[in-house]
């Protein structure tokens, strides 16, 4: 037992210095060496300013924007309280939360279904995308706010949509932050 | 489910089979000790080790020994992790504006015990409990060494079953070095760059502030988060860096990264029944196991993708929402889901993680229908035999199929036999009390909580049968040591931290020891010529024993619970 213990002891000792501290110093260099944008949380400056992170979903209630999914993350996207809604879907609170977001997406756009994910919340709270359906059904609104084409924005959504990953693999996506990003830099409001 | 959903379960499926031969006869080469391409690199290393810890190499260890040291190893991890977590804030990279959830006793030694038992079973939000330091000198090492230990117990196991006329089933210390050095650590250098290039971060950051383009502020959350991603899943343990694991963008940000970290899982135990194989000298027995796994596991796919797929009935009867898997959406229940995963790849998560005994969901389980919650759910309580746990996977499937034998033993008549060992009653009280454990550990626990007014205060986002699934699943998930969670209950109470340890240490020691025992006894034993008496193990007929077992005793157990939980969550809600 005494040998037991103090091997396990020693032991512990020996691999936490290469499992927790030589391994992940070679793994934090090595990858800062060969993917450094990646490593560093894929930020994203504009004019000077951190705007955000490319894999980090944002809410977006200014007029002319595209909107995100909603989010349970804190108050909605707050990055430092990831979270899903964790309502079953027999909870009363998610239906009456849903029908709220029906009503009020359909007066903007009368006139086509609207995609489910544009009404549900994503896992983590701070998903950056939304599916295609979910950005074409908004243009629309957003051709309203910004006085543009419809068809103008039709091609800004088409270059935006990720494909399935090596033709498939998960789901086509649009990033909205970039997504707005563009639409900001082509077509600013007035 | 859409076309590319199901090509992408039959590519995940393909490229894990063919990885099995070449990974399994690698480890069976590391654990026989014969040479490997790796040897000039890391032998220097081992025997530095041993030095330094002054193990004997050349001792060999029975049954008892083995499980003495695997089981003071254990523990003085959980002490050692408990020792850091409490003293965090005096530790490098505690930051304390974000962290501001007090890592108490009983929350710290919840989460010691849950990584050094491979159940990662998490009480806590990554991001406002955990500094950095706690997260890799603490939770990391004990992915790699609690998964490593777990892998020892899985060869010694097999030479229980592969040798004869001995006692000696190998020494811990030198299986649990070697299945760190020569597989996990080399697995996790190459793993964790390939999720960096797919947008894992790895820095020592302090959190960053951004301003949004709507004008408001945003804290980004940094941190090591690839180099624990990785073995987190190798190890399958299943911990994540931050609250929702592998449903935040930073932990899997893409569809390849998800199919990396899934592969992770299912990659080592996968490969183990080959190991399990070659080292009996039959590979084909090895060959039926994995077989077994695979229907299984497509089983459970299909069956949560369908249910999944069609959706939330509730939400498809809103006019004009459309809930189908239209021109440019997933459609399905997206409650939950990710964009970029859809319904495909979340339940690609789903059905790994619950049968690899890994935590590391994509998805809120929570949010899923009620029959598409209860595949995860009944994964688990087959009793992580589909891949299941780094190492103690593969005896759960083998005590698994040897309860069939006895079962089959008793319609026929006669005394049961497996690789030529023979199944008497001694060895059948240890396999009766390995089979009794989670129905015992499971079940009592669950209607205490249900009982008591402390278990119930769990109950803040869901009630009824739902809120029962929810206390159900916590309990089945910390048993088989998975760490999984219907994520709306609240478990960072008194009540909770303590259940659920108990609960995931029997889990753990209390299967481990009587499959030691076992094989201790069986490697006592002369390898026999298979007589008439024996069921041929490896053709079809067995494994048809094996899925049936797994599905009768589970029912058995279970049913009156999963009837309380979801199939009445599903029949009212039509």
């Amino acid at each position: 037992m005494k040998k037991n213990l103090l091997i396990s002891v020693f032991m512990t000792l020996v691999t936490t210095v290469l499992l927790g501290i030589i391994y992940p110093l070679v793994v934090t260099g090595l990858a800062q060496v060969l993917f450094p944008r990646q490593a560093n949380g894929e930020l994203i400056q504009q004019g000077g300013k951190l705007v955000g992170s490319s894999l980090i979903g944002q809410p977006f209630t200014a007029v002319g924007y595209f909107r995100s999914r909603p989010s349970s993350a804190g108050n909605g996207y707050d990055a430092s309280n990831s979270s899903g809604s964790n309502l079953a879907p027999t909870n009363k609170a998610l239906i009456d939360r849903v029908t709220a977001s029906v009503q009020s997406l359909r007066a903007e756009n009368p006139t086509s279904p609207i995609p489910v994910d544009l009404v549900t919340t994503s896992g983590s709270g701070l998903d950056p995308d939304i599916s295609p359906a979910a950005a074409k059904f908004q243009i629309p609104r957003i051709a309203r706010e910004r006085s543009i084409s419809q068809s103008a924005l039709q091609d800004l959504v088409k270059r935006h949509t990720k494909g399935r990953q090596l033709g498939f693999l998960g789901e086509p996506r649009v990033n909205v932050l970039e997504l707005n990003l563009e639409l900001d830099a082509q077509h600013p409001l007035r | 489910m859409s076309a590319s959903n199901l090509l992408q379960y039959a590519v995940f499926v393909a490229v894990a089979a063919s990885l099995v031969k070449p990974l399994g006869g690698y480890m069976a080469r590391v654990f026989g000790g014969e040479k490997t391409f790796l040897d000039p690199l890391l032998r220097p290393l081992e025997h530095l080790v041993y030095r330094l810890t002054g193990v004997d190499p050349e001792l060999e260890m029975d049954w008892a020994q083995y499980s003495v040291a695997f089981i003071v190893f254990g523990l003085i991890g959980a002490l050692a992790l408990y020792g850091i977590l409490r003293l965090q804030q005096f530790l490098p990279f505690f930051y304390a504006r974000y962290q501001t959830t007090p890592l108490s006793p009983d929350l710290a030694m919840n989460t010691a015990i849950s990584f050094a038992t491979t159940t990662t079973w998490q009480a806590y939000s990554g991001e406002t409990t955990m500094s950095y330091t706690s997260q890799i000198v603490g939770l990391t090492v004990q992915n790699f060494l609690a998964g490593a230990s777990g892998l020892a117990v899985g060869v010694a196991f097999i030479r229980g079953l592969a040798r004869e006329q001995t006692s000696k089933l190998g020494n811990f210390w030198v299986d649990m070095v070697r299945s760190v050095l020569w597989i996990l650590l080399p697995l996790s250098l190459l793993g964790s760059l390939l999720l960096v290039w797919q947008g894992v971060p790895v820095n020592w950051h302090y959190y960053v502030q951004a301003t949004t383009l709507d004008g408001g502020q945003q804290v980004i959350p940094q941190g090591p988060v690839a180099a624990l991603e990785i073995i987190k899943n190798l190890g399958t343990n299943g911990g994540g860096f931050f609250n929702v694991n592998g449903a935040h963008p930073y932990e899997n940000p893409t569809p390849l990264s998800n199919f990396i970290e899934m592969l992770a899982i299912v990659l080592l135990p996968a490969a183990f029944t080959n190991t399990f194989g070659r080292m009996i000298g039959k590979p084909r027995q090895g060959w039926l196991l994995f077989s077994v796994m695979v229907v299984l596991f497509v089983g459970g796919l299909l069956l949560c993708g369908w249910t999944e797929q069609k959706g939330n009935v509730k939400l498809a009867h809103i006019k004009t929402l459309s809930v189908h898997s239209l021109q440019g959406q997933p459609g399905g229940n997206m409650e939950g889901k990710e964009a970029r995963f859809g319904i495909g790849a979340s339940v690609l998560a789903a059905v790994v993680t619950s049968n690899g005994a890994t935590g590391s969901t994509n998805s809120a389980h929570d949010s899923y229908t009620p029959l598409g919650g209860a595949v995860p759910l009944v994964n688990m309580l087959l009793g992580e035999i589909v891949f299941g746990g780094l190492g103690t996977g593969l005896y759960s499937i083998i005590m698994l199929a040897l309860v069939g034998l006895i079962l089959a033993g008793m319609m026929i008549g006669r005394m049961p036999e497996y690789l030529g060992k023979k199944i008497g009653p001694l060895e059948t009280k240890f396999i009766t009390l390995y089979a009794l454990a989670s129905p015992l550990a499971i079940l009592p626990v669950t209607a205490l909580a249900i009982a008591t007014k402390h278990g119930l205060a769990g109950l803040v986002t869901n009630t009824g049968p739902h809120g029962f699934t929810e206390i159900f699943y916590a309990y089945t998930s910390c048993f088989a040591n998975n760490g999984q969670s219907f994520a709306g209950l609240n478990a960072s109470t008194p009540f909770y931290n303590f259940t659920t340890a108990v609960v995931m240490m029997i889990g753990r020691f209390g299967l481990a020891i009587p499959a030691l025992a076992l094989a201790g006894r069986l490697a006592g034993q002369i390898k026999r010529q298979e007589t008439q008496n024996a069921v041929p193990t490896d053709k079809p007929l067995f494994a048809a024993l094996l899925v049936a077992t797994a599905l009768i005793v589970g029912a058995l157990s279970f049913l009156p619970a999963l009837t309380l939980g979801p199939i009445l969550e599903h029949l009212i809600g039509r």
